[in-house]
């Protein structure tokens, strides 16, 4: 089958899809963004987090065939996203979400893909390198989603309120630590006070 | 907020590099790291290339049996599929791989000795159609009875696991289904348990333990024109792959190249094999790139856990609080193949007392092969199961004496000059009482965590969202642990590694670039590299270049040893780099100024310097249009094995010690576990980059965690069957699980070791669960001999 969508701000379409298969394999292996990843593939891990339609979901878990006319936001979307959100009158996060038409109105700008360069970083992005939070990072781009929007909806986060919306999400190598100083900072950041 | 995590104490002298931005001991950021947050760094399973193959392999659904017959041919008949192999089509006479004895089968021959074992491997076009085509080779499987623990493997009428061993160990251990066996004999224990005016005995259970690494065993085989195959993978050593995969393949290792894709955590588990002889047979058969990612499923089978254990101890003391003696036996289950068995018991004898000073000492560890999954590496290694059970024993020590346990563990802690039961001496810094005097001190976490001004905040409880308590039935425990872990490979192992380091001018700057085959595995190594470089060589810009097999082994990411051997092997790759530059600069400018012959030469800042500070030469002008490279091995000072008999032989190189003090709340009615904070002190030696150090520590502590209240691969023992082989069943710490980790980082320099470093991974993967069953047993009055501790055997309904 195929099935249309918008993805980081791009219209996409993708063909021969099979009935069974994921958003998350038609994100990786038929759209060319593996930023997602496929830690589980059974929605116990958080590493292949998406935003669809604004909502963050485990892509595993959504049939490709469910995403037909949605969008998605990606990690590869990511920085581009927040640019936008920000520009949007947003710059204190609490917006309450994005809407389907903002979404639609953006588009991903290229990065170099061997070093990363030229990527302006979004807040928690920036955030998870300069607090270690990164280490084998394969669970980072889904965090990084889940993160993102929890500081969407809530910019003044309280340590459990961190840790509940995080608790989706998997992480093997860092003990979370720095990953809790990584939103900590991010939103420090965010509201002005580093 | 956690405890602030400034290193601290004396770091060692450095006089080159010290002006130079970015070298060892500050904290630099990662030069993955953008990569990594943008989603673009690619992982094996990333990886893609155009008509392409997915692999998929079929696993055995039994643990024993032999295999009457196997048919393909509906599999073949399916359209899309490429090739379907067996055992049949290997096309060498070595069909067998091992770390250290061949002994598991590429694909089986004849009989599966687990479950999960592989049994054939099919390609196809579309993943979906070579996991159908997999389900439809036929195997006629007639089951054996299976063996499963150390009365089953050693009864007088055992099956064999493996019949016609001639492996090294055979000759010494007393039954074939026992893959080694080490005793470590010191002293007189009959005569010190005379002495001894409390003995204490206990017998414990450490679960098997899973790795659960985010990233699944996947990796990339493309066919080369010249025969040859490259393959593109996630591993712990790419050379030891190397030499398992290119025997059976038939192939010269020159043209089995191998290339490093980025890594998802590693933690022991991708020091075996994995996929990686299976893609490349494919790629060959078929003449197409074949891809092989395992789902989440199939990583529980498709790699070695750590090693379930049973542990006898006997502690006896004096009234004064001073050990007489330990004796120990520690039984750990293999499973079906070697994998890291025989170096796991050369950790669990020689570590099996825990640091502290003990003159009579009779130990003996043995690796069952039986029919459970295979167990080898993992973080700890050895070192684990025994911290669990000898801390749990010095508890039960100072609660006979009526001492405190951490004034008790101080009063027989090692030092540096304290011989370990091998008789070897601990020749560097061993400040085992002042690490636990360092994480008692720790300010405590507040009483009453979980009450806000709106009440109980139920995420801070025992039972989190389940909203199972407003803190009724809650109580506090607090527990401590200290523990041992070695360095490096060990017993008389040629560990060394290999750096190579080069030197040029691009782009107007001097630019240093470092090859290794080092597997970064998310550790930091490439983070460490270049500071190293940046320190040694006097630079801004340092290149890491993609690791692969064009250079020497970097030996493997494991043994908390990469830091201290690749690293030592880049910093006298540089070292050389440096007397060569010098050698340049006297060349060419010696005439100009004296201080070329004189003064002792530094490269600082992109320039030579004299030690007084003066500039003598820019190194954009020394090194002109010439490279400068250096290729060099670097080992670390030799070890030799232990006396088969006495466990006798300077068997390790350095020592790595870290202390835990764990805050539980449980909740007694429903036997919940909340660890509400688990701070730890570590001796690190030298912080390289004191950010990543902490993470490391972080990261160790919470895999202790992990395996203290909640992680466990259920294995039924009358199948020998996997029964959790998922992360819904199999679980691992959320970060709602895992409280706040304060860390004391201690800086005691190693004289022996590359800057004073001490190798860190490890250390604080011991400590952490015994600290937390301590906190458990301290809370609960219950005695708790095995991990992980479940909620029946906290309310007695076990």
């Amino acid at each position: 089958m195929r099935v249309n969508l918008t993805v980081n701000g791009r219209p996409q379409e993708a063909d021969d899809v099979w009935e069974g298969e994921s958003l998350l394999y038609v994100l990786r292996e038929r759209l060319g963004l593996p930023g997602s990843k496929n830690a589980c593939e059974q929605g116990e891990c958080g590493s292949c987090t998406v935003r669809l339609d604004g909502v963050p979901v485990c892509s595993c878990l959504v049939a490709a065939g469910q995403a037909e006319g949605r969008d998605v936001v990606t990690v590869e979307g990511l920085a581009d996203f927040a640019r936008q959100r920000d520009g949007g009158g947003c710059a204190s996060g609490a917006c309450g979400g994005t809407g389907l038409d903002e979404a639609k109105a953006w588009q991903a700008g290229g990065t170099d893909s061997q070093t990363g360069e030229g990527t302006g970083l979004s807040p928690i992005q920036q955030a998870f390198i300069d607090a270690g939070a990164v280490q084998c990072g394969f669970c980072t781009p889904g965090l990084l989603v889940a993160a993102d929007e929890m500081l969407e909806r809530n910019p003044t986060p309280s340590d459990a309120d961190i840790r509940e919306a995080l608790s989706g999400n998997l992480c093997r190598c860092t003990g979370y630590e720095k990953i809790m100083d990584a939103v900590r900072l991010a939103a420090a950041r965010q509201g002005g006070a580093v | 907020m956690s405890v602030p995590t400034t290193p601290n104490g004396t770091p060692t002298k450095i006089t080159q590099g010290a002006q130079t931005r970015g070298g060892i001991g500050e904290s630099t950021l990662r030069p993955d790291g953008t990569l990594k947050v943008t989603g673009e760094f690619a992982y094996s399973s990333d990886l893609w290339h155009e008509d392409m193959l997915w692999g998929q392999i079929l696993r055995s659904t039994v643990a024993h049996a032999e295999i009457v017959s196997i048919d393909t041919s509906e599999a073949l008949a399916l359209p899309g599929v490429y090739a379907v192999l067996t055992y049949d089509d290997l096309p060498t006479e070595v069909k067998h791989y091992g770390l250290e004895i061949q002994d598991t089968p590429v694909l089986a021959h004849g009989k599966v000795r687990h479950h999960g074992e592989p049994v054939a491997i099919v390609a196809a076009d579309h993943p979906e159609t070579a996991r159908r085509a997999a389900a439809k080779i036929k195997v006629d499987y007639r089951e054996l009875p299976v063996i499963t623990d150390e009365a089953s493997a050693t009864a007088p009428d055992a099956i064999l696991v493996h019949e016609n061993r001639d492996d090294h160990h055979i000759g010494h251990v007393p039954h074939p289904n026992i893959v080694h066996r080490q005793p470590i004999v010191r002293g007189d224990v009959a005569a010190a348990r005379a002495r001894a005016d409390v003995v204490v005995t206990g017998e414990y259970y450490f679960g098997m333990q899973d790795q659960a690494f985010l990233g699944p065993e996947s990796g990339l085989a493309v066919p080369e024109e010249d025969g040859g195959v490259h393959l593109y993978i996630a591993t712990q050593w790419l050379h030891s792959d190397l030499r398992q995969i290119a025997p059976v393949l038939g192939l010269p290792e020159d043209k089995v190249r191998m290339t490093l894709a980025g890594v998802g955590g590693a933690f022991g588990g991708r020091e075996d094999l994995s996929m990686q002889i299976h893609a490349c047979l494919l790629a060959l058969r078929t003449g197409k790139p074949v891809k092989i990612v395992y789902n989440r499923f199939e990583s529980f089978f498709g790699h070695v856990h750590r090693h379930p254990a049973r542990l006898y101890y006997e502690h006896g003391a004096t009234r004064d609080g001073k050990l007489t003696h330990v004796k120990c036996r520690i039984v750990l289950d293999g499973g079906a193949y070697a994998s890291a068995s025989p170096a796991v018991v050369g950790n669990a004898s020689s570590l099996g007392v825990g640091p502290y000073r003990v003159d009579d000492v009779e130990v003996e560890a043995i690796a069952l092969y039986t029919n459970n999954p295979p167990c080898g590496a993992m973080r700890g290694f050895g070192a684990v199961q025994a911290c669990f059970a000898y801390e749990a024993q010095m508890d039960k020590v100072a609660k006979e004496l009526g001492l405190d346990p951490v004034e008790f563990r101080q009063r027989n802690a090692m030092e540096q000059g304290t011989l370990m039961p091998t008789g070897q001496p601990v020749d560097s810094p061993a400040p085992v009482a002042e690490l636990l005097r360092r994480v008692k001190a720790m300010p405590m976490p507040p009483e009453r965590q979980w009450e806000s001004s709106e009440g109980a905040d139920v995420r801070q409880l025992p039972g989190g969202l389940s909203n199972t308590t407003h803190g009724e039935g809650v109580v506090r425990g607090v527990g401590y642990a200290v523990g041992i872990k070695n360095v490096g490979f060990s017993e008389g192992f040629d560990d060394y590694s290999t750096a190579k380091v080069r030197m040029e001018v691009v782009g107007g700057e001097p630019v240093a670039t470092v090859h290794t085959a080092m597997a970064e595995v998310g550790q930091g190594g490439v983070t460490v590299h270049a500071q190293i470089a940046r320190t040694e060589l006097g630079v801004a810009q340092v290149t890491i270049h993609p690791a692969n097999t064009e250079v020497g082994s970097a030996g493997s990411t494991s043994a908390s040893r990469q830091t201290y051997v690749t690293g030592g092997a880049v910093k006298n790759s540089c070292e050389l780099v440096r007397e060569k530059v010098l050698e340049l600069g006297r060349r060419r400018f010696g005439a100009a100024h004296p201080a070329w012959a004189t003064a002792e030469l530094l490269l600082e800042g992109g320039k030579v310097v004299t030690d007084g500070g003066e500039v003598l030469a820019d190194l954009v002008d020394v090194l002109g249009d010439d490279a400068v490279e250096v290729e060099a091995e670097w080992r670390h000072r030799p070890t030799e094995p232990f006396d088969l008999r006495t466990g006798q032989g300077n068997g390790h190189v350095q020592y790595s010690f870290a202390a835990h003090r764990a805050v539980v709340e449980v909740d007694t009615e429903l036997g919940l576990v909340k660890v509400v904070e688990l701070a730890c002190a570590q001796d690190v030696g030298k912080a390289l980059n004191p950010l990543s150090v902490v993470g490391q520590i972080q990261g160790g502590t919470t895999q202790g965690l992990g395996v203290a209240v909640m992680e466990e691969i259920v294995v039924d023992p009358k199948t020998a069957k996997v029964r959790n082989p998922s992360f819904t069943d199999y679980l691992i710490p959320t970060i709602l699980d895992t409280p706040t980790i304060p860390v004391d980082v201690l800086e005691l320099a190693d004289d022996h070791a590359p800057y004073g470093l001490r190798g860190i991974g490890e250390a604080p993967t011991l400590s952490s669960t015994p600290a937390v069953l301590a906190a458990i047993r301290d809370a609960t009055g219950r005695e708790l001999n095995r991990t992980p501790v479940r909620p029946e055997h906290l309310t007695g309904t076990a």
